[in-house]
């Protein structure tokens, strides 16, 4: 293939990467017949178990992102999502420490499992966000954290001796929380989602969606669309990345209808109707997260990890760190220069 | 290990998450998107590689086939020809490649008969390479090589020095499984004698070929031991149905009797099928992890110079001290 203008300005980056190759001759590749009249079963499909196998057994990694100001219910939320005490709160930490001065980023790491999946989950929180009273560029310790996961993995995938499994820290999924103000976003809430939306998958939910009645949510959620429309605001599952008209079709309708996704988070059990229930208890009637006519919690999780995971984990592999790779293998691109480690047993390419 | 907050038992209790669909997940887009598999069949002209291949696949390979004389198989050199077919079974598709060697260990002197194979394989490294190196990664082509037959005569006493040095030449770039072909020339004694007598061989020169992989607590271990124990595999192909006992089936007619491709008793063409397409797979990160990985630091570890011009540096040299000493 002919590079094109861009392409040859790194032909020219390239050739100390990968030298260039020479003329290989391009083996024509014929067509083959199926010998119709010889029926039987080879056995391909197999193959698909054989993946499954394999995902089984090496289990996989899943990065999750909670970005919001403090109060919003973050941490209980992941706990809810999960099943478990794996947020920052839970993990030994004071409830009651103070606000940072500055974002900070901290992550968590758990594994779980489930039905022989081992899942490595990863947590990371971002308290200090938008707590402060000047809460200019508070997004760029997250930029910089998203692009430092992608930095680790390309060292790792320029390496010449690499590993067959390289560590996956990557964010895949950002979840965004909005204030249930019922009026609109913040000015926060959308400089915030216009910088990141490009960089990481961006969920947006509403939290703590008990304080609004059914009417005020439908008509904040029909706000908070518009509003995200009208500022160009690419939200996961982004319209672009559909792979076919199945995928259109199912993430349509997700966009335009359920998301945002209005959340209410528990880790307290209670008794309703004879069933054990995650819930709030109030004077005036329990509120079940898991039940959809009192908030959508269930439709975030199944969204999150029972369909979409997977989507989650190739959007970010195959476009959001193929676009930092790219910027990257281009002289920089506008990206501050990287401190590149110097360790004596790591040879690479860069 | 975190504790589950609420242990879970049925995938309705309040204790799932739902994770666990993830395979689910990645079934559906690995069906979406298909698989890719390239078979090369490597071994003399009339070992019945062309035969086989059809077999296994179902497919139908040279349809129109063009046998040359000995006298133009003088002038010939290895070629090198890929043919691809799509396969689709119970809706997983499978774009498969084989490419073949015609006028391998033809010629008088076959002494560099498979320096076109190396190069072959090479290539398809060198291409992936410069593809998964590129900026542009989202459409990347596997064609590398993920399984070698490679057809072994039956008329000899083992291998021939020609086989031995063609699999050290290519087990380090490629997964060899070793078959002896046209198997019905042989009666079972003179069958496990040839196969022990090849292993041996093997052993001796330290040649690698493709190890199955232990089986995974769920798979039959007897199966496997077995698989295993009847490697190199002994076959025959045939696409031409026969009738037996009122059935149709594949084999072969003699005046002495009929052989059955498909029947494990006659030889090993089903247990050959099925690891193949059991272990499609396995080959495939055998190929990834192990072989393309090592071209890989050699190539990188290199001063970045194309092969060639390595080789005619280190002629030159060679030649520039010779003339030193004369």
């Amino acid at each position: 293939p002919h590079a094109g203008p861009l392409e040859s300005k790194n032909q020219a980056a390239m050739s100390e990467v990968v030298p260039e190759p020479r003329q290989i001759p391009v083996v024509p590749m014929k067509p083959m017949g199926i010998n119709a009249s010889l029926l039987g079963y080879i056995g391909i499909d197999t193959i698909i178990e054989q993946m499954r196998k394999k995902t089984m057994k090496t289990g996989f990694d899943f990065n999750i992102m909670v970005v919001g100001q403090s109060g919003l219910g973050k941490s209980t939320l992941v706990n809810t999502l999960f099943k478990s005490h794996v947020s920052r709160k839970s993990s030994g930490w004071n409830r009651e420490e103070k606000i940072p001065k500055t974002v900070e980023i901290k992550a968590i790491g758990h594994v779980i499992e489930e039905g022989g999946v081992k899942m490595k989950l990863t947590v990371i929180d971002t308290p200090g966000f938008g707590d402060q009273i000047n809460n200019e560029n508070c997004w760029e310790p997250i930029e910089k954290y998203i692009n430092e996961q992608y930095e680790k993995f390309l060292k790792e995938e320029v390496n010449i001796a690499r590993k067959k499994r390289i560590p996956d820290t990557r964010v895949h999924c950002c979840l965004y929380f909005i204030s249930p103000t019922g009026h609109s976003l913040r000015p926060l809430d959308l400089e915030f989602m216009k910088h990141l939306s490009k960089v990481v998958n961006i969920i947006p939910v509403i939290a703590k969606a008990d304080t609004m009645t059914l009417e005020e949510k439908t008509e904040f959620k029909q706000r908070v669309r518009k509003e995200l429309e009208v500022n160009g605001i690419e939200f996961y599952p982004q319209k672009e990345f559909d792979e076919d008209l199945e995928d259109k079709t199912e993430n349509d309708k997700i966009r335009q209808e359920s998301m945002p996704f209005a959340v209410v988070g528990s880790d307290k059990e209670y008794q309703v109707n004879g069933k054990r229930v995650l819930g709030r208890k109030t004077p005036w009637g329990i509120i079940e997260v898991e039940n959809l006519n009192h908030c959508e919690f269930a439709l975030l999780r199944d969204f999150v990890i029972r369909t979409h995971l997977q989507d989650l984990k190739e959007v970010t592999h195959n476009i959001h760190y193929e676009t930092y790779r790219a910027k990257r293998l281009n002289g920089n691109g506008g990206l501050p220069p990287m401190t590149v480690e110097t360790e004596e047993n790591h040879e690479s390419n860069l | 290990y975190i504790q589950p907050l609420f242990p879970c038992q049925f995938s309705d209790s309040a204790g799932y998450v739902g994770f666990a669909n993830l395979p689910n997940q990645v079934h559906r887009k690995s069906v979406k998107k298909g698989f890719e598999f390239t078979l090369m069949v490597v071994g003399e002209s009339g070992l019945g590689k062309s035969t086989l291949i059809n077999s296994l696949f179902l497919t139908d390979l040279y349809p129109e086939r063009y046998i040359p004389g000995a006298a133009e198989k003088i002038e010939r050199t290895v070629q090198i020809e890929a043919s691809t077919v799509e396969i689709e079974e119970r809706g997983v598709k499978l774009r498969l490649t084989v490419v073949d060697t015609p006028g391998y260990g033809d010629a008088i002197n076959s002494q560099d008969c498979f320096k076109t194979i190396i190069h072959y394989i090479d290539n398809q490294f060198e291409r992936y390479l410069h593809d998964e190196s590129g900026l542009n990664r989202r459409h990347i082509i596997d064609n590398r090589v993920h399984c070698c037959f490679y057809f072994i005569s039956p008329f000899g006493h083992g291998l021939k020095p020609l086989d031995v040095e063609f699999m050290k030449a290519l087990h380090g770039k490629v997964n060899i499984v070793p078959v002896i072909a046209k198997a019905d020339t042989l009666t079972l004694k003179e069958r496990e004698r040839l196969k022990r007598r090849v292993l041996d061989e093997i052993s001796e020169h330290g040649i690698r070929i493709y190890q199955l992989p232990d089986a995974d607590s769920d798979e039959d271990e007897e199966f496997k031991e077995q698989t295993r124990a009847s490697i190199p595999f002994a076959v025959i192909g045939s696409n031409q149905l026969i009738e037996v006992k009122g059935k149709k089936i594949r084999g072969r007619l003699y005046p002495w009797g009929v052989v059955e491709v498909e029947n494990p008793e006659h030889n090993d063409f089903l247990k050959l099928r099925t690891m193949l397409v059991t272990h499609m797979q396995d080959l495939q990160e055998v190929t990834q992890d192990l072989h393309y990985e090592n071209f890989r630091s050699e190539r990188l570890k290199r001063t970045g110079k194309p092969v060639e011009e390595e080789v005619v540096d280190k002629d030159r040299i060679l030649q520039q001290k010779e003339a030193e000493v004369r």
